[in-house]
C-alpha cells in the first residue's frame, strides 16, 4: 500500500465512523440506558469488528480478483456496480430494518456487519483497491503473485480502514456521551445516507475513469 | 423525499419532547354511525392566538362509507432516531387511519395543506386479510423497523386471533403478520412497547363477533371478554408471559408504558368489574425476571335511580365508571383516566407509580349527570370524556365523547352527540376547562368524534430510545 492509499482508506474509515447509523449512536444509547461509561467502551470493539468483517470480505475479493484479472476490468466492472448501488441507495427510501436493542457483544457485531453490508461500506473502498496507484515502483500489491496475497492485501486495507473508523466512532461516542448529549442529533445529524450514496456514485465514476 | 436534517418533531428523549412547542392543529377522527355519509378527519385549530381557535377549520372526507374511523397514528415519530435502524430524515407527515368496521386503512398526507389533508393511499381490507390474516385494524404505532397495526380479528370470519400486522415504512404495503409464536393469545386490542427493553405489551377486548353488535350481556356476565395482558419479545416476536388479572376484570384496554426508556413499567385500564361495576387501573412492572401486574386504582360505581338509567343498566341501579381510555403525560408524571359512564376525567399524580394520588377532576356529560360545558350551560351533554390526548408539554388535555358506535347506542340511547373539550393543566396538577374551546354538535356535521392526534406528536404517539438524564 502506498501512503496515498493508506490516507484514502483512513479517510473513508473516518467517514464511516462519523455516521451515527454505523454504530457510535448505538454505543451511546446502550451506555445511557445502563448509565455506564464501561458499556460505551465495551460496545465499540464489537461494532468495529462487524464493520471490519463486512469491509474485509469485499476488499479481499476485489484485491484477489485484481491480482489475477486485468486490473482495469475489475475497476470498470466494480465501478459500474458501485455507481449502481449508490444510485439505488440515493433513490430508494427504504432503510435498514432491525427490531431488537438488547444485544450481546456477538449480536452487536452481527448487527454492525449487516448494517455495514447493507450500506455497501466495503464497496466504497473500490477506487482505492481496484485502481493501480501511480507510484514509482516499490512494492504495491501487484509485486506479489497470486490471488492469496492479493486477498491478504485487501484484508490489510480493510484493517487500516477499520482502525480509522474505530477512532472516529470512539471520538464521536465519547464526546456525545460525556459532553454534548444526544439532543445535538436534532440539528447536527446531517443526512449521511444521501451523502453516502453520493460518495458511492462519485467513487464508482472515479474508479471507471481511472481504469478505462 | 427525505430531509437533510432530522424531522424537527423527532426527539431523542421524553424530556426533550416535553419542551416541544404547542400544537397548532388537532386531527380528529369523525364517523357517521348510520354509515350513510362518509367518515372524515376533522381539523381543529388549537392555536390560542388564532381567530378560529377552538373551531373546526378543515375536513378530509373519505371516499367510502361505513369505515367507522376510530384510532389512528403517524407514519413516523421519535423512534426514527433509535440507533438500531435510524431513519430520522423521513418526515412525520402521513396519518395512518384505519376503518375499524371496514378494515380499510387510509394513508393521509398532512404536509402540503395541514388544514386539508389529502388521501394518498388506501389499503383494502382484502390486502390486510391476504397478507396478514387480520381484520378490524385499530391501534397504530410507528416502530423503528415498520408501522405496527393492531387488529381485533382474523381476516376470515369475525373470530380470533387478533394480533399485529406490520406495514412498510415507505410504501405502506402490508408486510405481514408480526407474531412468530403467539401461544394461546387470541383476543387483541391495544399494544405498545418498551423499545429499549425489547418488550411489546398487548391487551384484550374481544373479537369482532363479540363487539360489533354492541356489548353482549351474556358474554360480559359470562366473563368472556378479555382480562389478560401479554408480554412479548419485540425482537423475536414471541409471546413470553401472559398475566391474568382475574376474569371479573372485563376488558383490558389502553396500555400506557412509561415514556422514559430506562423505566420498565406502565398502566392498563380495565373497563368494568362484573362483581361491583367498578373500573380499575393496573400497573405492570418488572420484578426480577417476570412482569407483575398490580391494581393501583379502584374507581367505584355511582348509585343511580333506575329511571335515570338506560335499559342495559337498570337491573344494577348504578352507573359504572367505564374506564375506556387512559393517557400518560410525556414526563410520566400524570395519568389521565376517562370515566365514560360517570362522565368524569380524573387526573392522578403517578410520580410513584405504585401509589397514584388523585389531584384533579373534571365532569362533563355522563349517563346520569349530563353535566354541560360551562360555556354552554343550557346544553346537557351526552357521552363522557372518552378518548383523551395530552400535549407533549403536558399543559393541555383534549377529550372527545364517543366510544364505539354500537356501544354508544346502548349507554346513551337518546344520542351521544359529538364534542371535543380542552382542559388546561395546573403546574402541580388540577384541571380547568378552557371556556374558549368547545367545538360540538353541528360543528361536527352530525358525525361522532373519537381519537384526537396533535400536530407534531402527542403523549400517545411517540416512543423514545434515549433516557432523559
Amino acid at each position: 500500500m502506498t501512503w496515498g492509499q493508506i490516507a484514502a482508506l483512513a479517510g473513508l474509515g473516518a467517514f464511516h465512523g462519523l455516521n451515527p447509523a454505523m454504530g457510535w449512536l448505538f454505543a451511546v444509547a446502550r451506555a445511557m440506558q445502563e448509565r455506564s461509561r464501561a458499556v460505551l467502551v465495551k460496545s465499540l470493539p464489537p461494532i468495529a469488528l462487524g464493520h471490519l468483517a463486512s469491509v474485509a470480505i469485499v476488499a479481499a475479493v476485489v484485491s484477489a480478483t485484481s491480482s489475477v484479472v486485468a486490473a482495469n476490468i475489475v475497476g470498470i466492472v466494480g465501478g459500474v456496480v458501485l455507481v449502481g448501488f449508490g444510485l439505488w441507495r440515493l433513490l430508494s427510501e427504504r432503510h435498514f430494518r432491525w427490531a431488537g436493542m438488547r444485544l450481546s457483544s456477538a449480536q452487536l457485531a452481527g448487527w454492525s456487519f449487516l448494517m455495514s453490508s447493507a450500506h455497501g461500506a466495503g464497496l466504497m473502498l473500490l477506487p482505492v483497491l481496484a485502481t493501480t496507484p501511480v507510484v514509482s515502483g516499490e512494492h504495491s500489491g501487484h509485486a506479489m503473485p497470486g490471488a492469496a496475497s492479493g486477498a491478504l492485501e485487501g484484508i490489510a486495507a480493510a484493517g487500516v480502514h477499520t482502525l480509522a473508523m474505530f477512532a472516529a466512532m470512539a471520538a464521536c461516542a465519547f464526546v456525545v456521551y460525556e459532553f454534548v448529549g444526544v439532543n445535538i442529533l436534532r440539528r447536527a445529524w446531517f443526512n449521511m445516507d444521501r451523502v453516502w450514496a453520493g460518495v458511492m456514485v462519485g467513487a464508482g465514476a472515479l474508479t471507471i475513469a481511472l481504469s478505462a | 423525499m427525505t430531509r437533510w436534517t432530522p424531522d424537527p418533531t423527532f426527539y431523542p428523549s421524553p424530556r426533550d419532547a416535553a419542551g416541544a412547542p404547542a400544537e397548532q392543529l388537532a386531527y380528529v377522527a369523525a364517523f357517521d354511525r348510520s354509515a350513510q355519509k362518509p367518515d372524515a378527519i376533522a381539523v381543529v385549530d388549537t392555536d390560542a392566538g388564532s381567530d378560529s381557535y377552538g373551531r373546526v377549520v378543515g375536513w378530509t372526507d373519505l371516499p367510502h362509507t361505513g369505515d367507522e374511523l376510530h384510532h389512528f397514528g403517524w407514519n413516523a415519530c421519535s423512534s426514527a432516531l433509535c440507533p438500531t435502524a435510524p431513519h430520522p430524515h423521513v418526515e412525520r407527515r402521513y396519518l395512518i387511519v384505519p376503518g375499524l368496521r371496514s378494515s380499510r386503512i387510509y394513508v393521509i398526507d398532512t404536509k402540503d395543506d395541514p388544514r386539508a389533508p389529502r388521501i394518498v393511499k388506501e389499503i383494502p381490507a382484502e390486502e390486510l386479510a391476504a397478507k396478514a390474516d387480520y381484520s378490524r385494524p385499530h391501534t397504530i404505532h410507528c416502530g423503528s423497523d415498520g408501522i405496527y397495526v393492531s387488529a381485533l380479528g382474523n381476516g376470515r370470519d369475525g373470530g380470533g386471533p387478533g394480533g399485529i400486522a406490520v406495514l412498510d415504512h415507505t410504501t405502506f404495503d402490508v408486510r405481514g403478520q408480526w407474531e412468530a409464536e403467539r401461544g394461546d393469545q387470541s383476543l387483541a386490542y391495544d399494544f405498545w412497547w418498551h423499545l429499549t427493553r425489547d418488550v411489546l405489551v398487548t391487551s384484550e377486548w374481544g373479537t369482532p363477533d363479540m363487539i360489533e353488535d354492541g356489548i353482549n350481556p351474556e358474554l360480559l356476565l359470562g366473563r368472556r371478554y378479555g382480562h389478560r395482558i401479554h408480554f412479548w419479545d419485540l425482537a423475536k416476536r414471541t409471546l413470553v408471559q401472559s398475566v391474568d388479572l382475574g376474569d371479573q376484570y372485563q376488558m383490558t384496554l389502553e396500555l400506557r408504558p412509561a415514556h422514559e426508556p430506562s423505566k420498565e413499567y406502565g398502566f392498563v385500564g380495565v373497563v368494568v368489574s362484573v362483581e361491583d361495576l367498578s373500573a380499575s387501573i393496573w400497573m405492570w412492572h418488572r420484578d426480577g425476571g417476570e412482569f407483575q401486574v398490580t391494581k393501583v386504582i379502584d374507581i367505584p360505581a355511582e348509585p343511580a335511580a333506575t329511571d335515570d338509567l338506560p335499559p342495559a343498566l337498570q337491573p344494577f341501579g348504578a352507573v359504572p365508571p367505564l374506564v375506556t381510555d387512559i393517557d400518560l403525560s410525556v414526563d410520566d408524571k400524570f395519568l389521565y383516566v376517562s370515566c365514560w359512564g360517570t362522565g368524569e376525567l380524573k387526573q392522578y399524580d403517578v410520580s410513584d407509580p405504585f401509589h397514584p394520588v388523585e389531584v384533579g377532576s373534571v365532569r362533563l356529560g355522563g349517563i346520569v349527570g349530563r353535566v354541560p360545558h360551562p360555556s354552554f350551560p343550557d346544553e346537557p351533554l351526552a357521552g363522557g370524556p372518552q378518548m383523551v390526548e395530552v400535549s407533549r408539554d403536558g399543559k393541555r388535555v383534549y377529550v372527545t365523547n364517543s366510544l364505539y358506535g354500537s356501544w354508544d347506542d346502548q349507554f346513551y340511547p337518546d344520542g351521544v352527540g359529538a364534542w371535543l373539550a380542552k382542559i388546561d393543566v395546573g403546574g402541580s396538577g388540577g384541571l380547568t376547562l378552557d371556556p374558549r374551546f368547545f367545538p360540538h354538535g353541528d360543528e361536527f356535521r352530525g358525525l361522532r368524534v373519537h381519537q384526537t392526534r396533535l400536530q407534531g406528536g402527542d403523549a400517545s404517539s411517540d416512543s423514545y430510545c434515549f433516557p432523559s438524564a
